[in-house]
């Protein structure tokens, strides 16, 4: 088991990563997600050893790791632009970590035949890596990686490089490879969408903190605070003021929230309007319903078809998904469940 | 059981690789290069400044020498850099916009010149120019005296770098947008107003930096000014290598090199600003303003261009091993009758030891001098190579400070490095190893700035990636470094080589008499009477060109790879 505590680690005197801890349990993945410059490259630097810590540790089943170098430590390591060794083959970049190892020839060819049939590319052992297409590179870096079976397995953006739907198979492959391995892995990533789907455990990094760690399930339906929000892309994060016990006033209205903390008067509260979740299309405010609860309104500005569902902008900056497209300039009210974040 | 062993490995290895920290290995990089510049190059540097300002230095008559001598080094250099501009500027337009047949020959040929040791030029010459050479020998009366005229030193001075011209000034001129051209015509710009108001403007810092770069090698030729100018003629090194050698001042020697050194200095550092500005300043295009000559007037001057360089320099490097096989005069001295005509003696003579000849040993072992020499210093110059080169790859700090004391050695004059040697280390002079030192001094900057950005080019993610498949750092340089920097590697040794085989200021002052170079020994026969002598110098110079310009080609070949120009 990985373990990370307490990493410190500044650059020129800015401060990259404060106060860092983790683990990465037995054959689970952990997923590090952060904007670009949120410190997640240097922190899996650390952990692999290519860098070194201002203070705190990286342990591996209890040993502290400090004076073990990067060859020693049996992480292995898949970057983004996949790093193959283009003065070698297929079959000598992926037998590299095993010679290294000094293990005997007819292992060294028993164990990278297994790790290209891992990644489906059998018939590739000797092609040249310069002549492969970034999918292919990617699975040979990643063969590259598997076979002298680390003990931890760490990603570097490692699907950037391709495109969309190469992506999504590749993802899956590397789900079923790392639940079959057993391996525990650190998967680092912009992309929510990798992340949500790879990750046993998400760790959201913002400005060299974990701001939120969780089951990807658990994040999602309870992101935490606004930024989370934001950076999850949940939906409609306003800032408003709690003039009550669970009710809050903001720009776009009074609201009604779901919330499990009080809240004294006059709090600064950010909630969230997620944009699908039991929402339902009005008709324009009547006089009947001019108190109704949690309802919004304003006008059509903007209708994106998305195939099942049409993303609706408001003039107030506001967004929804509905299942019907109403008319551009159209005034609608919508029904909305608001979410407290702090 | 396997797994104790590997866990003492791991302790050992940890003991030998993880210790040592950044500053620890950056000082273990700079150890061997920057001892050996110490005392082979600072030390003795510091006794030639010592020297320098000694009062009996400064007396009435040194002072006029180096006046003298730095008066015509400036005046020489001037004319030189002015005929060189002359020839290399319709040369530059011809290949920057003109495409015709045997072109990359063309301008391959003229390249070759510039790689070449000095005494090979100054020998091609004479066998063309020369009192014994082609011309004179087969039209005793229409030749004039070139041997010994200032005339011979500027026109070897301008086939050795009028290449820099073209290449240069050449690159910049293809590189530029012709839109801009069209622009200025649409607005109303007659040809020559375009050239004048567009063109040359534009070009003005790469012709700035090409003019000075051709200065500089022109203010620090020595070969040339001492073979072709017959010691009428004194440029500073020349005036450096006379008052070692032959009328021994050696004060007025020391203050000459710090002159010199000085002069060399300023210029490099001119050249260095001119060149930042090179490409600032110039719009480039992707597109290709290369065309045939479609005009007539545009055809006789691609054609009489062509000529005029194919003859030029063809010519001296033709004569030499022409000479070197005919035998055009009677071996004064040697053979009673005259048998004009082919001839293998010249060559066959190099075995000989002949009694009251040149040398104490078969003329023959200087190639063999040379090539021990050179293997000396290709070994030596990669083994200070390499680590500076890592270092330098990889820049912090130190580096930045420590790049130009690596490269200073450049910028001084190899006859100044030979006086150092005899200043500072007099009494190792009897022992044949300060030739490779002086002339790994002479290469480490070309092996350095050869390997420099190969190493750069090797993305650190590899190393990282080899390092956590299990590579130690020894093992991640000989795996991924060593293997992927071969071409480099052999590229900066060739260069290495190529220096050794024709360095000719420093070997003259340093080398033994008994172990003498092929340019010592070429310098020796062109310095003695006689026909044979002069037979036995054209060989010898042939057999040099010969093996340059195999390395000058192999370098090419690894430089490019795949399809190249020739």
């Amino acid at each position: 088991m990985l373990e990370v505590r307490n990493l410190f680690k500044s650059y020129d005197g800015k401060p990259l990563l404060k106060d860092i801890s983790f683990q990465v349990g037995v054959g689970k993945t952990v997923c590090l997600l952060g904007a670009s410059g949120s410190g997640k490259s240097t922190l899996l630097k650390i952990v692999a050893g290519l860098e070194s810590p201002d203070s705190g540790s990286v342990l591996f089943d209890g040993h502290d790791l400090a004076n073990t170098p990067p060859h020693l430590r049996d992480f292995g390591l898949v970057f983004q632009d996949y790093a193959l060794f283009p003065h070698l083959d297929v079959y000598d970049n992926v037998a590299f970590g095993l010679k290294m190892r000094r293990m005997n020839q007819d292992e060294i060819a028993q164990r990278v035949a297994n790790s290209l049939e891992m990644v489906n590319l059998t018939e590739f052992e000797k092609r040249q890596v310069t002549d492969l297409s970034g999918g292919e590179q990617q699975r040979i870096a990643l063969a590259r990686a598997l076979a002298p079976r680390p003990r931890l397995l760490m990603f570097d953006e490692p699907l950037g490089a391709l495109d969309r739907t190469l992506r999504e198979d590749l993802l899956n492959e590397l789900r079923k490879i790392l639940h079959q391995t057993q391996i525990p892995a650190i998967y680092v990533t912009h992309d929510q969408e990798e992340a949500f789907a790879i990750a046993d455990r998400l760790l959201i990094l913002h400005d060299g903190i974990i701001v939120r760690e969780g089951h990807p399930a658990d994040v999602w339906s309870n992101p935490g605070s606004a930024f989370v929000a934001r950076f999850l892309g949940l939906g409609n994060v306003m800032e408003g003021k709690a003039i009550g016990n669970k009710k809050v006033e903001t720009a776009f209205g009074t609201f009604r929230i779901d919330c499990v903390h009080t809240h004294q008067k006059g709090d600064k509260v950010h909630v969230l309007v997620r944009p699908l979740t039991r929402v339902e299309r009005s008709e324009p405010l009547g006089e009947g319903r001019r108190n109704a609860v949690n309802l919004i309104q304003g006008i059509v500005t903007d209708i994106l078809f998305q195939q099942e569902r049409f993303k609706v902008t408001l003039d107030n900056g506001l967004y929804f998904y509905l299942s019907e497209s109403p008319k551009i300039g159209e005034k609608i009210a919508v029904q909305v469940k608001v979410e407290c974040l702090t | 059981m396997n797994q104790t062993v590997s866990h003492r490995d791991t302790e050992t290895q940890r003991l030998l690789n993880f210790s040592v920290s950044l500053w620890q290995k950056r000082f273990l990089f700079w150890l061997l290069p920057l001892s050996f510049l110490l005392i082979f190059f600072f030390f003795p540097l510091s006794r030639i400044l010592i020297l320098t300002f000694d009062a009996s230095t400064f007396t009435l008559e040194n002072l006029r020498i180096a006046i003298n001598a730095l008066g015509f080094t400036f005046y020489q250099a001037t004319l030189s850099t002015l005929l060189t501009l002359l020839l290399g500027l319709p040369a530059a337009y011809l290949f920057a916009r003109y495409d015709f047949r045997g072109k990359s020959l063309l301008r391959a040929l003229i390249a070759v010149p510039f790689m070449l040791p000095t005494v090979v030029v100054a020998a091609g010459f004479n066998a063309l120019l020369g009192p014994r050479g082609l011309l004179h020998t087969l039209f005793p009366v229409a030749s004039l005296p070139f041997i010994g005229t200032l005339t011979a030193i500027l026109v070897a001075h301008v086939f050795y770098n009028a290449t820099i011209i073209i290449r240069v000034v050449g690159n910049t001129l293809s590189g530029l947008d012709p839109k801009m051209e069209q622009a200025a015509r649409s607005l109303g710009a007659n040809p020559f107003r375009v050239w004048w108001n567009v063109v040359l403007p534009l070009l003005r810092p790469s012709l700035f930096a090409a003019s000075l770069l051709v200065f500089l090698f022109d203010f620090t030729s020595f070969g040339v000014i001492l073979l072709l100018g017959a010691s009428r003629f004194s440029t500073l090194e020349v005036e450096i290598y006379l008052r070692v050698l032959k009328l021994p001042n050696i004060p007025l020697a020391a203050l000459l090199s710090i002159v010199q050194l000085v002069c060399t200095l300023a210029f490099s550092i001119l050249y260095t600003r001119f060149t930042s500005r090179i490409f600032s300043y110039t719009p480039r295009s992707a597109k290709s303003n290369i065309r045939k000559p479609k005009t007539i007037r545009e055809k006789v001057f691609v054609i009489t261009f062509c000529l005029l360089l194919s003859a030029f320099f063809i010519l001296p490097l033709s004569a030499l091993p022409f000479r070197s096989l005919f035998r055009l005069e009677a071996d004064r001295g040697q053979r009673n009758e005259i048998q004009p005509g082919f001839t293998t003696d010249y060559y066959t003579e190099l075995f000989v030891n002949r009694r009251g000849s040149v040398f104490y040993v078969p003329p023959i072992e200087a190639t063999f001098n040379s090539l021990g020499y050179a293997s000396a210093t290709v070994a030596l110059s990669l083994l200070l190579g390499f680590p500076a080169a890592f270092a330098l790859a990889k820049p912090t700090r130190l580096e930045k400070i420590l790049d130009p004391l690596i490269m200073l050695p450049l910028g001084s004059s190899t006859v100044m490095l030979g006086l150092g040697f005899i200043i500072s280390y007099g009494a190792w002079l009897t022992s044949p190893f300060l030739v490779p030192v002086a002339h790994t001094l002479v290469a480490l900057p070309f092996v350095i700035r050869t390997l420099q950005p190969a190493i750069a080019s090797i993305p650190q993610r590899l190393r990282q990636a080899a390092s956590s498949l299990g590579a130690s750092p020894f093992q991640v340089w000989k795996t991924i470094d060593l293997p992927i920097l071969r071409r480099a590697t052999l590229a900066a040794g060739t260069f290495a080589f190529t220096i050794s085989l024709g360095e000719f200021g420093a070997t003259l002052l340093i080398s033994r008499p008994e172990y003498p170079t092929i340019p010592v020994a070429i310098e020796r026969f062109l310095s003695q009477p006689g026909g044979l002598n002069y037979g036995q110098a054209m060989a010898m110079a042939t057999i040099l060109m010969t093996l340059t310009t195999l390395s000058i080609l192999l370098i090419e070949k690894l430089r490019l790879p795949g399809a190249g120009e020739f």
